[in-house]
């Protein structure tokens, strides 16, 4: 039995995170009805360019303390994936605007390598260790163990979702965004600058993606150049379980995605009498990827997309 | 007997009740007219008809045989090709291309053929090249054989799509608003040609706003408004009837 | 151009002798390529051509799916793998089978197509970018699959990969070995190149033939306006398994060709990159031009060699040491290329007129 919970607060952690990189995904295919590829490697640099500042602000030996390092790193690091996001969008996906599909689908997927290769230059193939701001003592909650940097994980997460939420719904920015994804053109008829519009959503996605780098890669303490694409197609996933376009959606199919997975990762072996192992961890987010867009391709809270999509 | 009946077909999208009841029946040669305001559901009662969008409710029967939610490609080979209200031609094909990939359905050659070129499947090829440029011949526009489709005239195009509705080989040929954007010129040229066509034995539905047209042309015609059926009969009753005038024109005046 | 050189460029496109001649010219070439290589630049040059075939028939086969059909697939290089695993587990001492190519080439294939149709009849319908993103976890499961079912039964052994496959033998002429033909020694790296090159011609022709038939004209269509095809009577679902079994057909056998020439396969040359490099050569040589699509695969897959030989040693002249070594620097080059050739050259380098005026003409001035 703790076995089972121990992977639920796993997979809501794991989750936590899905979701805050899903709503990047979710926001940017509801305005364009576009798959962000470099969406994943954003989440990258964040985690990257988070620990590069908090090593370098340890080397100085100022002698602050360890969480304020942790909180200026983040600081930087949402700031550069803020303009990194606002780079991409307008270099490569604005002029393909009104080409065929297929065209900014390629040029995404050349971004993507060209951050990843950029990445490996600049940080090395190695894996690099994250120093533990936070120490990560352990609570027991009936039998299984939580970490402090998990329940920050959770809490963080919590606060942005409700925060974007916020954001979306009651501001005027927000009704801007929603209009947008709604129909552009009529959007645009009333006033409302579309480029501006699509510039915000893939810097808020980028800053909320920064967010998740710098924390997945705190919880597992390892961040690394190839980090990116593995996260991001999940993360997509858990976008399209919850319903595309849909930024209720995408929070619970990250949050569903986590505990499919932990909870897949865990039992796999008992399930298949010990033939497959639980390295098929990934394999699982691919299979509900391909049954969610077989059996029921709306996600299961609907879809959200613009008439453009 | 109808060629195509439908009846009761309901649809509705979210909380919108597009089409609600709505039967009607065509007979083998006559050319039957759709009508009513924007927004009656006209287009999605064709939809529905050609197997684009599957009925919520009722049915549809073509020559017969029912034809309730089937896809669009098993429709068409029953015996319906359509045109659609946005012209969708396949724009960077060429005219004649265009009406070839109309006559795609009533072909065999399949990847095998392709490849070795045998004898059949040159013979087919030959056959598809002939039936097309009839069929460009047929509708005006054979001098664009060659010309992209999407650097056509407006009205060419309309043409071409009809043409490459006909490769099909229909029995019923269903229009969506072929006249749209024509002038008088071009309108009394394009109800020659439906005349033509309904005279070669292919029965003609058609969506249109056209009053002219519509009167000079169609046999009968039935009224949708806010998916319903609101009148069927002659042009002429169904122009005087007062609850299709009322549609159109609103009620009187307090 | 000056007149002479005129009238010159119009003999050699019209006149039949020159068209015959010109012809026999490129045969002549292909033929003697290895040898003068050998004698050239070396042996390594020879195997470089050799992959940068089998490339080619993996280009042309997602040209197919991609080009001709227009269907974003990224995972493709899953069928290739299925081809290679399919040769090198029947045809080496891991399960004590030694099969004949001609066995394992064509049972390859259909396995691959069994696979293609598999994965195509769920998700075809689907829109494009999701078809991209589920093909893209597919080549990751079947990665993932060959990586780990070595236990508890040993089925493809594991990250080790299977070595000692067998190679081709054609009337008792191992490609293993050099033979001496007509007094010529053959080593087995010509022997390859020769059998891969009339393959490779091969799936250029029926891919050549495809185009311009019934059947290609329907994949037109279905990438121009799916629905406008569907009302047109064409069964869009069995035309766009039709592409994908196709495309992975090739895909097919190329893989067993790859195990009998490298003698040995592991996980490690079905990566996620390696589907991107096929793609990159059909985007850069020209999406569903044949002829571009072939010019990409060349030039992309000698690229690594002719980096490897000029980039590092250039990158010591200039700066002292070399900043980029030549893999990161083909990673560069790949994504710059994909990004640069959809903002700039969407047709390709060498397009077909159709495809050019299809993916330029979409672009017109202004936002949304």
């Amino acid at each position: 039995m703790d076995i089972f919970l121990q992977q639920i607060l796993n997979g809501l952690v794991l989750g936590s995170v899905y979701a805050l990189v899903a709503l990047g995904y979710t926001m940017v295919y509801g305005i364009l009805g576009l798959i962000n590829f470099a969406h994943g490697e954003v989440v990258m640099v964040g985690a990257l360019v988070s620990l590069s500042v908090v090593e370098l602000l340890l080397g100085t030996n100022l002698g602050l303390p360890a969480p304020l390092l942790g909180a200026v790193g983040l600081m930087v690091a949402i700031g550069v994936c803020m303009t990194l996001g606002f780079s991409i969008e307008r270099i490569a996906y604005r002029p393909l605007r009104r080409a065929p599909r297929l065209a900014p689908l390629i040029t995404a997927i050349g971004v993507s390598i060209l951050l990843q290769t950029l990445a490996m230059l600049i940080w090395g193939r190695r894996y690099h260790t994250v120093p533990a701001l936070i120490p990560p003592t352990p609570h027991a909650v009936a039998g299984a163990t939580i970490t402090n940097v998990q329940i920050l994980i959770i809490v963080v997460s919590a606060l942005i979702m409700a925060g974007l939420m916020g954001l979306v719904h009651f501001t005027r920015l927000g009704r801007a965004m929603r209009a947008t994804a709604e129909n552009p053109v009529v959007a645009g008829l009333m006033g409302v600058n579309i480029n501006r519009i699509i510039s915000a959503t893939f810097v808020i996605g980028s800053a909320l993606a920064a967010v998740a780098g710098v924390l997945v890669s705190s919880n597992y303490g390892v961040a690394h150049y190839y980090m990116g694409f593995v996260l991001g197609l999940k993360a997509f996933t858990a976008a399209v379980l919850g319903g595309i376009g849909n930024l209720a959606g995408a929070m619970v199919g990250g949050l569903l995605l986590g505990l499919i997975e932990s909870l897949g990762a865990g039992y796999v072996g008992d399930l298949t009498g010990g033939f497959l192992g639980s390295h098929y961890q990934d394999v699982f987010a691919f299979l509900v990827l391909i049954t969610v867009l077989v059996f029921r391709p709306t996600g299961l809270l609907g879809e959200r997309l613009s008439e453009r999509a | 007997m109808p060629l195509l009946e439908a009846r009761k077909i309901s649809k509705s999208f979210g909380g919108l009740q597009a089409l609600n009841a709505v039967s009607l029946a065509i007979d083998p040669g006559e050319i039957f007219g759709l009508i009513g305001p924007n927004g009656a559901g006209k287009t999605t009662l064709f939809n529905v008809l050609t197997g684009l969008y599957k009925p919520d409710g009722g049915a549809v029967l073509f020559n017969s045989v029912d034809v309730t939610g089937k896809k669009a490609n098993r429709v068409v080979e029953a015996g319906m090709a359509r045109t659609f209200q946005n012209i969708r031609l396949f724009a960077n094909m060429t005219a004649v291309e265009n009406v070839m990939v109309g006559r795609h359905l009533r072909g065999r050659a399949g990847a095998l053929g392709a490849v070795l070129r045998d004898r059949a499947t040159l013979a087919e090829e030959a056959a598809i090249h002939k039936r097309a440029h009839e069929l460009l011949d047929y509708v005006g526009v054979v001098r664009h054989a060659h010309a992209l489709a999407k650097n056509l005239a407006y009205g060419d195009q309309r043409r071409l799509e009809i043409a490459r509705a006909l490769a099909t080989e229909p029995k019923l040929l269903a229009l969506d608003e072929p006249a749209a954007g024509m002038n008088a010129t071009e309108t009394r040229s394009l109800r020659g040609l439906l005349e033509r066509i309904r005279a070669d034995g292919i029965t003609i539905l058609l969506i249109e706003h056209d009053v002219r047209l519509v009167m000079g042309l169609c046999d009968r015609v039935a009224v949708l408004d806010y998916g319903k059926k609101i009148a069927e009969g002659a042009p002429s009753a169904v122009q005087r009837d007062p609850a299709v005038i009322e549609a159109y024109l609103g009620g009187a005046l307090p | 151009m000056s007149a002479r050189r005129h009238a010159l460029v119009r003999w050699l496109q019209h006149d039949r002798r020159a068209k015959w001649l010109g012809l026999t010219l490129c045969i002549v070439a292909l033929v003697v390529l290895p040898f003068a290589l050998d004698a050239s630049v070396g042996r390594t040059w020879v195997r470089v051509i050799d992959l940068a075939l089998l490339y080619t028939m993996l280009a042309l086969g997602l040209n197919i799916v991609v080009g001709f059909a227009g269907l974003l697939d990224l995972g493709y290089i899953a069928f290739y793998a299925v081809g290679a695993y399919t040769y090198a587990l029947l045809a080496s001492p891991h399960f004590g089978l030694h099969l004949p190519w001609w066995v394992l080439l064509p049972a390859g294939a259909v396995l691959a197509a069994f696979f293609g149709v598999v994965l195509g009849a769920p998700t075809l319908r689907l829109r494009g970018d999701y078809l991209a993103i589920v093909t893209l976890g597919f080549g990751e499961i079947i990665r993932i699959f060959l990586n780990n079912l070595n236990a508890p039964i040993n089925i493809t052994n594991g990250p080790q990969g299977v070595n000692l496959i067998d190679p081709i033998n054609i009337a008792g002429v191992s490609f293993a070995r050099t033979t001496p033909l007509l007094g010529i020694p053959f080593p087995g790296t010509h022997l390859h190149y020769y059998l891969f090159l009339v393959l490779a011609a091969l799936v250029m022709f029926v891919c050549i033939r495809l185009e311009d038939s019934r059947v290609g004209r329907a994949w037109v269509a279905i990438r121009e306006d799916e629905i406008a095809a569907l009302a047109m009577g064409i069964n869009t679902r069995n035309i766009k398994l039709l592409a994908f079994a196709m495309g992975a057909t090739f895909g097919g056998v190329a893989g067993g060709l790859f195990s009998s020439l490298q003698g040995f396969v592991s996980p490690e040359s079905f990566v996620v990159w390696e589907s991107i490099t096929v793609l990159c050569m059909v985007v850069l040589g020209g999406m569903g031009h044949v002829a571009g699509v072939v010019l990409g695969a060349l030039m992309l897959a000698t690229l690594p060699e002719l980096l490897r030989h000029t980039a590092a040693p250039m990158q010591q002249q200039l700066f002292g040491k070399v900043i980029l070594d030549p893999e990161s620097l083909r990673m560069l080059l790949f994504g710059l290329a994909l990004i640069l050739v959809m903002l700039l050259r969407p047709a390709g380098l060498w397009p077909s007129p159709t495809r050019r005026r299809e993916l330029t003409s979409a672009r017109a001035p202004g936002a949304v």
